[in-house]
Parts: structure tokens; sequence; C-alpha cells
């Protein structure tokens, strides 16, 4: 057994004390670890994903305690996958954050950084339903510091609403912990997915109730409308680098939907029979809406970003309640297009910022840098909107060739299509406003109480949005692989027997007497 | 005796969500205490309830209570406690900066909201 497969959680949790600890009066002292941290993961992580390319499902035993005893984490394609792409996201977010300065406003933000990484590392490389609720702590808890990272009084507001509807979110997700348990008498995921399959047709009423609780928990995270009103504020108020880094933070619940949605409780199952197709489905299908005509409503420009989150949620949303391996295959490769897009219009909305008085959608004297920042814009827009030649286009083409079998093809291409129109004219008028309208304004008389962006801001925004150019041009392999992730994910027998089948302490043949105890109660 | 714990976990939630559906901060964190609450001990009553047995195993003991639930509670306290912390926190400083504890947006800001929901 290897050790590399927990580094990712380790790494982050090991440097942010340190940086705290040792230090907290120096800036530079703090970039440098802390670029030099991502970097790491950023190895650590291409490794990975290099190890389980071939189908190979990487172990980690805590303590070399035996799976339903112990706390495992299990890396399979899907998991190294989103650690890659947080890595690599965290690394763009973090030039920024020092290009701009955004980490010199406030204490403590390369620590809490380091802790959030560590809490999303954790979500996605846990193999335990109760584990996978601390991570969400962690990455809540750090989430929490950097919301509010430079202080203010707006922004401390929409923190309080952003916690505040964060810890609802974690009471039901215990509650719904606590059903499986009671119903089950485990919380590892490949032992839960064997224990749901064994329960009778006629006990299935707390299974059911905990099964849609832990949907519904997930949906509160991934943001599916309804339970999306925490984002517009909370993402539009934070700091424009951690609004970047929360993009991956939606996908935290998405990930966690395909994982517990596929193992735990496969579409074929009778106890969740009706939940993605009724409730899911049409939850998706009114995000994409929303948040396409939020994008035309919205006044300010930060909020238009936020809905184009939540609209893009939704599509990964639409694509995953197929249920299908071509639906899921679509959502992974929709999943990275979107937290790229996210994060680097996000990074665009800050660039104007920096140059403006406000962030409102009227005509303003042009902002410096007006040229290059308009350029920007249009990149992410047009990879956001779904246009071709960039990769939302082929995303879309994607989720809508998979949803061409499914029986509400009619509804799914009608609503993403008309809503993409919407929030196409949506990205146009803001565009327009912003960066044409500006030139017919008298320019300021006194640009200098307003700073040109640095060089490394605009590095960290183009270089996010290369990789979205590069994820448009190697479209067809990215998808490939993400056919082979949604292939492993529809056929879970290899991770369930790697996770309860391997040696390690109290691993007596094959979990008889422990199943024999357990079943006593039911 | 699970009569008396299913009602107490009933009300306890039935009080928190009354609470946190209020307007202002302070009841809304009271009202997520209460939740807190509930949700520790219907954790703890999901690994069934059982009056004066060891979670240990021992000698000439032949009923044992699942010690599992409690080491998810003591998890689940901590993080509630320090979560409920951190919200004090917050909402102490939106409140002292702005002089309104109200737990929606302000009026200035509430045109944005409202196109959310448009």
């Amino acid at each position: 057994m290897t050790h590399w497969l927990i580094a990712p959680i380790v790494l982050p949790a090991l440097l942010a004390p340190f940086i705290v600890l040792a230090a907290r009066y120096h800036i530079g002292i703090q970039r440098s670890f802390s670029v030099a941290g991502v970097l790491a993961l950023i190895a650590i992580a291409l490794g990975l994903v290099f190890q389980v390319s071939d189908g190979t499902i990487l172990l980690y035993q805590l303590s070399d305690w035996a799976a339903p005893f112990g706390i495992v984490l299990v890396g399979d394609r899907l998991s190294t996958m989103m650690v890659l792409l947080t890595a690599v996201l965290a690394l763009f977010v973090l030039l920024y954050a020092i290009g701009s300065g955004w980490d010199n406003r406030g204490r403590h933000f390369h620590a809490l950084f380091q802790f959030q990484l560590m809490g999303i590392m954790g979500a996605f490389l846990t193999g335990d339903l109760f584990n996978l609720f601390v991570f969400f702590e962690v990455l809540l808890i750090a989430s929490y510091g950097l919301m509010i990272h430079g202080g203010g009084t707006p922004r401390l507001r929409a923190g309080v609403q952003y916690v505040l509807f964060n810890l609802i979110g974690s009471t039901l997700f215990l509650f719904a912990l606590a059903s499986i348990y009671a119903e089950t008498g485990t919380l590892n995921m490949a032992d839960l997915a064997n224990r749901v399959a064994m329960i009778g047709a006629a006990d299935t009423v707390g299974i059911r109730v905990a099964a849609v609780l832990l949907l519904l928990v997930f949906a509160i995270k991934a943001a599916v409308v309804p339970l999306h009103f925490w984002l517009p504020s909370s993402y539009a108020e934070a700091p424009a680098p951690v609004a970047a880094l929360f993009a991956i933070m939606t996908k935290v619940g998405a990930y966690a939907i395909i994982r517990v949605y596929t193992m735990i409780f496969p579409p074929d199952l009778s106890v969740t029979a009706g939940l993605h197709d009724v409730w899911l489905m049409p939850a998706a299908l009114i995000s994409v809406a929303v948040g396409m005509v939020g994008i035309l409503a919205a006044k300010k420009l930060d909020r238009l970003v936020a809905f184009a989150v939540i609209g893009s949620m939704g599509m990964v949303m639409v694509s995953i309640s197929l249920f299908t391996p071509e639906g899921i295959a679509a959502a992974l490769y929709y999943i990275i297009h979107s937290t790229l897009a996210g994060a680097a219009l996000f990074l665009v909305v800050d660039l104007v910022r920096t140059g403006r008085a406000n962030l409102d959608l009227t005509s303003q004297p042009p902002v410096l840098g007006n040229a290059l920042t308009a350029g920007l814009f249009f990149v992410g827009a047009i990879a956001m909107a779904g246009l071709p030649p960039l990769s939302g286009f082929f995303g879309k083409l994607l989720v809508l060739n998979a949803s061409y079998e499914s029986g509400l093809m009619v509804w799914i291409w009608a609503i993403v299509l008309g809503s993409s129109l919407i929030g196409i004219v949506g990205f146009v008028r803001a565009g327009s406003i912003v960066f044409w309208k500006a030139q017919g304004e008298t320019p300021l008389e006194d640009p200098s109480e307003f700073e040109r962006p640095t060089v490394l801001s605009y590095v960290a925004v183009g270089g996010l949005l290369s990789l979205l150019i590069a994820l448009s041009v190697f479209a067809g392999q990215v998808h490939g692989y993400a056919t082979t992730m949604a292939a492993q994910l529809f056929a879970p027998q290899p991770y369930m027997s790697k996770v309860l089948d391997t040696a390690g302490k109290l691993s007596t043949p094959a979990s008889d007497d422990h199943s024999s105890t357990q079943e006593e109660g039911h | 005796m699970e009569f008396l714990v299913a009602s107490a976990i009933g009300i306890l939630t039935a009080g928190g969500i009354y609470l946190t559906l209020r307007l202002r901060t302070f009841p809304v964190i009271m009202g997520i205490s209460l939740l807190t609450y509930a949700v520790n001990v219907f954790i703890f009553a999901s690994g069934r309830l059982t009056v004066g047995a060891p979670p240990i195993l021992s000698d000439g003991v032949t009923t044992y209570t699942d010690p599992l639930p409690q080491a998810l509670v003591l998890t689940a306290i901590v993080i509630s406690f320090g979560m409920t912390a951190v919200v004090v926190m917050i909402g102490l400083g939106a409140f002292l900066g702005s002089d309104d504890d109200h737990v929606d947006d302000q009026p200035e800001t509430s045109d944005s909201k409202a196109e959310g929901q448009s």
C-alpha cells in the first residue's frame, strides 16, 4: 500500500498550520509556500490520475483498519480527475489572488485557502459517508473564513446568510446519515451498496426517507433550484478569487450525487425509483431556466456571473439526472468546462471592478485596460453561454445528444436551447453596456484613482481561458476519458470488492460475523 | 422510552424550524442550536436505545449498546459547537457594521434579490 492517495489531503493540512504559525507576518513566504504546495498538489494529482487511468482502483486504509470498520480513501477515475481539476483551478486562483493583492487585504488568506483545498480533496477521495460529512464541514469552515476575507459590512451580511444556510444543510446531512445508519448499520459507501440492495421490499420506508434527505443535502451544495438562494449574494459578495475557487464547491455537490446515486442507490434500484427522473430532472431544468433568465435580469455584473453558475450547474444536473452512462459522461465533461469558465468569469468581473466605481450595468467611463479585459470577458462569455467554438458548445451538444433517447427529450431540448438564447442575449447586453458603450462616455479626468490590474492577474485569467480552449481542442480525448469514468461508475463491483475484500486489521473473512451481528436489529 | 425520545426530538426539531424561519439573526441562531440538539439525540438513537449496556466488549456481558453512534455524535457536537460560534461572531460583526440584524437583504440590495426569484 502506498501513501500517495492521502497526500492531497495531508499536504494542505500540514501546510496551512505551518503558514499560520511560522509565516503569519510574512506575506512573501506565505505566497511562495502556498504556490509551491499547489504545484506539488498538481504533480500528485497527475500521478494519481496516471495510476488509475487503466481502471485500477486505489485504496488507502487509515491505520490499516479493514474497510467497514476503518475509514478508507478510494481513488478511482472520477475522484482523481476531480482532485486534478481542483488543484489546477487552485493554482490559477492563487496566482490571481497574489497578482491582485486580494490575499493581503485581510489575514490568513493562504492558510484558509489550504484548509479549503484539504476539505475539497478529502470530499473527493473519501469512501465513507460520515467522512464525507466531516470533509464537507472542513471545506465549509474554511469557506466561511474566505467568504468574509477582507471584511466590510455587505460581505459580512452575505456571510451570515451563507453560514446559516449551510448550517441548516449540515444539520440535514446529519439527519440523513443517522437515518441511513439506523436502517443499514454502516456508513461505508461500498458496504452500504450491498446492504441497501438487501433491504426487503416491505421495509423501504426509512431508506427512502434517507435517500431523499441525502439528495436534498447534495442539491443544496450543488445550488439546484429551489435550493439555490444562498448562491447569488454569497458568490457576488465574496472576494473574486474566493468566488472563483467556490466554482469547484458546487461541483462537490454534483460529485456526491453522482457517487452516491450510482453506487449506493443505483438508477435501477426500486427503492429510489422516480427520484431522479420525476424530481431531480424538473428541478435541474428549472435551474437552467432560472440561471439564464437571471443572466438577462441581473443589474450587476457579479450577480450575472453568479446566475451563470446556477445555470451551468443546472446543465450539469440535467445531464446527471438522465443517469445513463452517456449522460454521466456528458455531465463530467460539462463539470470541467463549467468550473473553469465560471472561475474565469468571476476573475474577469474583478478585473472590471478594479477600474470602475461599481459593477452596476450602467454606462460608465471605460476601465483601464478596457480592450484586454473586454476580450477576456468575450471569450469567457462565449464559453459560458455555449457558443461555438469553445467547450461550452461541445458540452451542451453532448448533453443534448445524451438526452436524445430520454422520454423527456422534448422538454430538455426546448428548455436548454431556449434558455441558452436568453443567456446569450444577457451576456451580449452586459458586455455591450460595460465595454462598448463605455467608449462613448467621457474618459475620467483623473484615472489615477484606479490602478491597472497587474500582469499576473491577466496571466491567471488567460491561463484559465487557455485551459478552456485546450478543453475544446481536445474535446474528443476528454470526452473519451469521461466515458471510461462513467463506465467505471456504472460497474461498481470492482470498487466494492476492492474496498471490502482488501485485508487489514480486523479483516475476518469477508465480513460474515460482522453482518450477522448487525442484521439482528432488522 | 422510545416514545419519549422520539417526541423530544420532534419537539426540538419543530421549535428549531420555527425559529430558523424568523427574520432576525438571534432567533435563527437559537433555532439552529435547537436543530443541532435534535440531530445529536437523533444520531444517538440511530444505534437503537439500550439502557445500562456497555459499548465495549467485556466478560460476562450479553447485551451491548452500539458504540459507533456515540463516536459519530461526538464529532457532530464538536462541529456544531464550532459552527455556532463562527456564525455568532460573523453575525455580531454584521450587526455592529450595519446596525441591523435582519437575516434577509437590506432594502437597497433587495432589488438584486428579487431578480433572483423572477
